[in-house]
């Protein structure tokens, strides 16, 4: 059955992926008609040559870890949740509402209660598309999509009717008290010479716990087990026991919870106010995320920290090389979901004939028993 | 609201719903072939620019209309390639064919005009003109079939009334050629197709390129006729509203086309009004815009009418060795 060793299967081809992803997006830079190592060194200098950028690099890596997670538990279930964008959205209501609506004491009590806000939100947001493939076997990739379409028409309903400030024409909540101000990385640790407006703030550490709950949870415990099982058969799961509705509810609704806490990083950390669009794309680039880190939050971590830098550095390209566009970014991020996700076995079937043919040969080297 | 407003707010809904309507006939042969293809988003957006940037070079409308379709098919031909070749997850192939478009369009845009990811304004001959049918001018003042028939019917351009044509034309496709009987059979069943001697992947391939075609039409609709040129993201969701209507019209042609008009009005009705009254109760403009996608949740749910997808739909075909 192993066509191939292991650490072909999880290192070996994304690293392949990820190298004909940039190989391709170097084609399109040289084409553009600028030096595609020129901007690669722009782009690494940028994102990682100072604690400047890599204060923007693990600020984006942040919300990239939590929707990449998302997407990653709802894949051992063998779902795909595209609606992280969605789901993030209404996360970020939930902070918002809770920011606004109690005096904190202390930013610590407050970012307890909003991580809870932000994850109910967000589950909740995941709840009636999960309810309804669990029920009703209605596509989730479709509901979840509508589902992000509702999301953005009801939070720029509820910004410009109920929480814009009166008197102000901007659709967004009024800005946060200074008592819930999270502390940045500058706050935490001015030493690494961080500045006082670095985006990075302690929900990088919140990220971190997540990845290593998440990983507790899909492979040390009862749950995860039955998740993992239900994503490799269905049929065998309900053989086993394992309740359908149950599972897909639960994947989804933690998947929806983690994609909702990203909220605590980029509108309680960083905006300090609810703003149309506070998501920016990020729970797309969780897809590719997860897609890249092979569903493993060791993966996710690595992942999402190489889409900072790509989201870091492509701003800073955009600044020096005015001739290739921010859009860049997007493009170099299709790639990787295409090469890493959709044209997964046109890497994989030759690999796995290499390997085939490798081992056959070491058979007939050594002597017959 | 008078007799003319009523028939502005259907005239616009005629071309609102022209691209929803090619861009979910474009699904329906994909999806009917067994193809979910949730990148007609994609495809439209990248016809929308290579046709408009090729006629505005060109200042030929109809050679900008064959670059857009052309860019359309080597998307579906990605989509192909990842999904019927390589077999691997047509959902993640049609996430990375929208984001690639609408990254490759405003990249390429911005280094062919620099003129911040858009097209230069397209005139006279680089767009398709508005088509005056015969006696529209004659007609307009007999009363009510005048007005309907000046104001409603003629005065679209030619993309328009192929679109229409195009509806029955799929039904005869699908439903009375041989062709079509084998595109619908591999969406449902491919091994029995494969069993009588008939290649599923050829007929893939065909349904899938099928699709980039009228997306390509789709596309140069929006860039060429709707508007005048591309701008960034200029397909707005339509895509997925198309995908929606198709879910909506249960992969049925004449249904799509009915769709597709109800999700027409509903956009030509909220860019009239901001706010609607109906019946003392007023509704939001966001409500209105939401609106197609929680229909379609309801349908989906299958609490008014359960839409089953073709039952192949979603799989890549393995043969038996």
């Amino acid at each position: 059955m192993d066509k191939m060793p292991k650490w072909a299967d999880v290192i070996l081809i994304p690293l392949i992926s990820v190298i004909l992803a940039l190989l391709v997006s170097g084609l399109v830079v040289l084409y553009i008609g600028e030096s595609p190592v020129e901007a690669m060194q722009i782009m690494v200098r940028g994102a990682m040559g100072s604690a400047y950028g890599w204060g923007y690099t693990l600020f984006y890596a942040t919300n990239f870890i939590f929707t990449g997670l998302a997407v990653a538990v709802a894949f051992h279930a063998r779902m795909f949740n595209i609606g992280g964008e969605g789901q993030a959205a209404l996360g970020g209501l939930g902070v918002a509402i809770v920011c606004l609506s109690v005096p904190w004491p202390h930013w610590s009590l407050a970012l307890l209660v909003a991580c809870g806000a932000a994850a109910i939100f967000g589950a909740a947001w995941a709840a009636i598309p999960a309810y309804l493939q669990a029920k009703r076997g209605s596509h989730i990739v479709i509901t979840t999509i509508m589902f992000n379409f509702i999301a953005s028409a009801l939070l720029v309903y509820l910004l410009v009717n109920v929480f814009r400030v009166p008197g102000s024409m901007a659709p967004e909540t009024a800005r946060f008290a200074d008592a819930v101000h999270l502390p940045n990385a500058a706050d935490i640790a001015p030493w690494l010479g961080f500045r006082s407006s670095t985006p990075l703030n302690i929900s990088f550490l919140l990220a971190l716990l997540a990845c290593f709950l998440v990983w507790m949870l899909i492979w040390r415990t009862r749950l995860g087990y039955e998740i993992r099982a239900f994503g490799h058969s269905e049929t065998a799961a309900v053989y086993a026991g394992i309740n359908p509705v149950r599972i897909i509810m639960i994947a989804m609704l933690i998947s929806g919870g983690l994609a909702g806490l990203m909220a605590t990083n980029s509108v309680m950390g960083e905006a300090e106010r609810l703003v149309i669009d506070n998501v920016q794309g990020a729970g797309f680039v969780g897809i590719a995320v997860a897609l890249m880190g092979r569903s493993h939050p060791v993966g996710v971590f690595l992942a999402a920290i190489l889409f900072g830098v790509l989201y870091q550095g492509g701003a800073e390209l955009e600044f020096e090389m005015p001739a290739v566009s921010r859009e860049m970014i997007v493009v170099i991020q299709a790639l990787v979901i295409l090469f890493t996700g959709a044209l997964d076995n046109m890497v994989r079937m030759p690999m796995e004939k290499l390997f085939l043919s490798l081992r056959r040969r070491d058979r007939a080297d050594s002597p017959a028993e | 609201m008078d007799f003319l407003t009523i028939l502005q707010i259907l005239d616009s809904t005629v071309r609102l719903a022209t691209p929803l309507l090619l861009a979910c006939l474009a699904g329906l042969y994909s999806e009917r072939a067994g193809i979910f293809d949730i990148g007609l988003e994609g495809k439209m957006l990248a016809a929308a620019f290579f046709s408009a940037a090729v006629a505005f070079t060109s200042g030929n409308v109809w050679v900008g209309l064959v670059a857009g379709i052309a860019a359309s098919c080597v998307l579906s031909g990605i989509h192909g390639l990842a999904s019927i070749t390589f077999r691997g997850n047509q959902l993640i192939s049609g996430v990375a064919i929208n984001f690639l478009a609408a990254g490759m369009t405003v990249v390429i845009a911005q280094t062919w005009f620099q003129q911040g990811g858009r097209t230069p304004p397209l005139q006279g001959a680089a767009r398709f003109q508005e088509i005056t049918l015969p006696f529209a001018d004659a007609m307009a003042n007999v009363p009510i079939i005048g007005p309907i028939y000046s104001e409603l019917i003629s005065g679209h351009s030619i993309l328009v009334y192929m679109a229409l044509a195009i509806v029955p034309l799929t039904w005869w496709i699908l439903f009375r050629t041989r062709f079509g009987l084998r595109l619908r059979a591999v969406g449902e069943n491919p091994a029995a197709v494969d069993t009588a001697g008939i290649s599923v992947m050829g007929a893939r391939y065909a349904a899938v390129m099928i699709c980039g075609v009228l997306c390509g039409l789709a596309g140069a609709y929006l860039a060429t006729s709707l508007a005048a040129g591309f701008v960034k993201d200029m397909s707005a969701g339509r895509g997925f509203i198309a995908l929606a209507a198709l879910i909506f019209a249960k992969w049925r042609p004449w249904y799509a086309l009915y769709a597709c008009l109800l999700f027409g009005l509903l956009d030509a009705v909220g860019n009239r009004y901001q706010n609607i009254e109906l019946v003392g109760v007023t509704i939001p403009v966001q409500f209105m815009q939401a609106l197609p996608y929680i229909l379609t949740v309801v349908i989906l749910a299958g609490f008014v009418g359960k839409a089953i997808p073709p039952r192949a739909g979603g799989e890549p075909y393995v043969k038996e060795r």
